[in-house]
């Protein structure tokens, strides 16, 4: 079964993180890449850049409207993904468990299973 | 011979390849690298220089070969390299069919079923790593990870190569049957993905279920579950519309049933409940022979299929046999009865707003006349699942009853 685990992010939350803080995080993650790369249950991983860096794009009357920054006036942001091929939706959670994320007041993590994908794979 | 002859020829001789140089050279995790490599090469070479006269000899030969060069990258084995070499004579194919005791281990309970599907489809299957990843619409590098983790696993389990005896023997039969019946649903449901890569992984479902049967005539579960394949596969074709849409069995053109496939698992059905002892897969085997022996919906057995399902959810309870059974008895004794039985499922924990039990409770309301509540159950039925096809049906079947 195919999930994505996403990172819901708060860029004042990071901010406040001391410097080992932020490398344990990054250490984090490396670790549970790499776990999954071994058990076989990676497809891909992407992180974003900055919400601030987001530009919306919308079409009115047929033409274009590009407002920059991020669609929601939120505190916390989609700050990138895990998609995963596990045994289940209870694997699913306890790999996300891993992920340092979770382990932060203010920090989101989701899982949610897949129903539909097109064009990561070769036909 | 054509490709696709040369790929079933490759996919057949793998298993015993594969067994040869296991019993010769122990090791199962190198020797199975190894016969994949050769089994590559092979799936190149032949195509344009012919089929060799002994294919199976040559496969060993190759496949020793590669296992020899892995072994010799290793500087730190030097001297067991010189012993393996040693042992190396490529005419000596034996003619024991390993294919039982290969399944056996691929089917390991220290992997996981995810882990026992690929490599049983890889080791015993005769399929790529690319092959086997398409099919299950991952990276070849995930499924290659998958593969080596689960050899892994089973060397540091100390799986050996040989039949286990007795009640582990049969305790594994039933490991191997699941995992059989796994990569069947896989291609039995066409949850996302190209269908043509689907209906092979059940065509090789079917496929490998009949060389177990082969082995094992006698065993009136493996008899039953290559009949419940046979029998479901025969609907494929009327299971869905041109566009991709779910069609539910009671609307099913039945012309487009395959009679042969039905035919056979019919048959077969016959010989496994002769047997002593009755099992799961030999009851859904039956039930799917009920249906498939109705020229129309309106002349389904339900009784007998009400009556198959009581004993199934006897000998093997599990909530969703007590799901389908109140499909059947709604069917005998009308929609109340089936949604009383129902109502007794709502306490159970595993089927807590899955989205069956609230599409059979819509289906059962539906049929007792409650528009307002079928449609509320289907709206919740179609969001709990994780099929487009399904969501798809779901929302139609709503839309029909909107009130």
């Amino acid at each position: 079964m195919k999930f994505v685990i996403s990172l819901h992010i708060n860029p004042a939350v990071l901010d406040a993180l001391t410097d080992e803080e932020k490398a344990a995080i990054g250490e984090g993650h490396g670790a549970f890449l790499d776990g999954l790369k071994k058990s076989g249950e990676l497809i891909t991983t992407q992180a974003l850049a900055d919400p601030s860096q987001a530009a919306v794009v919308s079409v009115r009357d047929g033409q274009p409207v590009v407002t920059d920054g991020p669609f929601l006036e939120a505190k916390e942001y989609l700050g990138g993904f895990y998609l995963i091929d596990c045994e289940n939706k209870e694997r699913a959670i306890e790999l996300a468990a891993r992920i340092p994320d979770a382990a932060i007041a203010g920090l989101g993590v989701e899982v949610r299973q897949v129903m539909f994908e097109d064009g990561l794979l070769e036909a | 011979m054509t490709e696709r002859a040369i790929e079933d020829l490759l996919r057949e001789l793998t298993p015993q390849v594969l067994g040869t140089l296991v019993r010769r050279h122990g090791q199962f995790e190198g020797c199975e690298d190894a016969v994949q490599e050769a089994v590559l090469a092979a799936a190149v070479q032949w195509p344009d220089e012919g089929v060799p006269d002994n294919p199976r000899g040559w496969l060993v030969t190759v496949a020793s070969r590669r296992l020899i060069d892995q072994v010799r990258s290793d500087q730190a084995r030097r001297e067991r390299e010189r012993a393996t070499a040693d042992e190396v004579a490529p005419e000596d194919v034996p003619d024991t069919d390993d294919t039982l005791v290969l399944l056996f281990l691929c089917c390991h309970p220290a992997l996981t079923p995810a882990s026992q599907t690929a490599l049983t489809l890889r080791a015993v299957g005769g399929l790529t790593t690319a092959e086997i990843a398409r099919a299950f619409l991952v990276p070849e590098a995930t499924m290659a990870a998958r593969i080596s983790r689960a050899k892994q696993r089973i060397k540091a389990a100390g799986g050996t190569f040989r039949l286990p005896d007795g009640a582990e023997r049969e305790e594994r039969l039933r490991v191997v049957l699941h995992v059989l019946y796994l990569i069947f649903n896989e291609g039995y449901t066409a949850s996302s993905g190209s269908a043509l890569d689907r209906a092979d992984l059940a065509r090789e479902a079917i496929r490998l279920a009949r060389m177990v049967h082969a082995q094992l005539p006698g065993d009136g579960e493996v008899t039953g579950l290559l009949a419940l394949m046979l029998l479901t596969h025969a609907r494929r074709a009327a299971r869905t519309t041109a566009g991709g849409d779910l069609v539910p069995l009671d609307e099913q053109d039945r012309g487009r049933w395959d009679r042969g496939l039905i035919d056979e698992g019919m048959g077969l059905v016959k010989a496994a409940l002769a047997g002593p002892a009755l099992g799961p897969y030999q009851l859904q085997a039956a039930i799917a022979a009920t249906h498939a022996d109705a020229a129309t919906a309106g002349e389904t057995d339900w009784p007998q299929v009400h009556a198959l399902y009581l004993i199934l959810e006897r000998i093997a309870p599990n909530p969703m046999v007590t799901l389908n059974r109140a499909i059947a008895l709604a069917e005998t004794r009308g929609p109340q009865a089936g949604l009383a039985l129902l109502a007794t499922l709502d306490g159970d924990e595993r089927m807590a707003g899955h989205h069956r039990l609230l599409s059979v409770r819509a289906h059962l309301l539906e049929k007792a006349g409650d528009t307002e509540g079928a449609y509320a159950h289907y709206r919740r039925a179609a969001k709990g699942t994780a099929s487009i096809a399904e969501r798809r049906y779901l929302e139609s079947r709503a839309s029909r009853v909107k009130p």
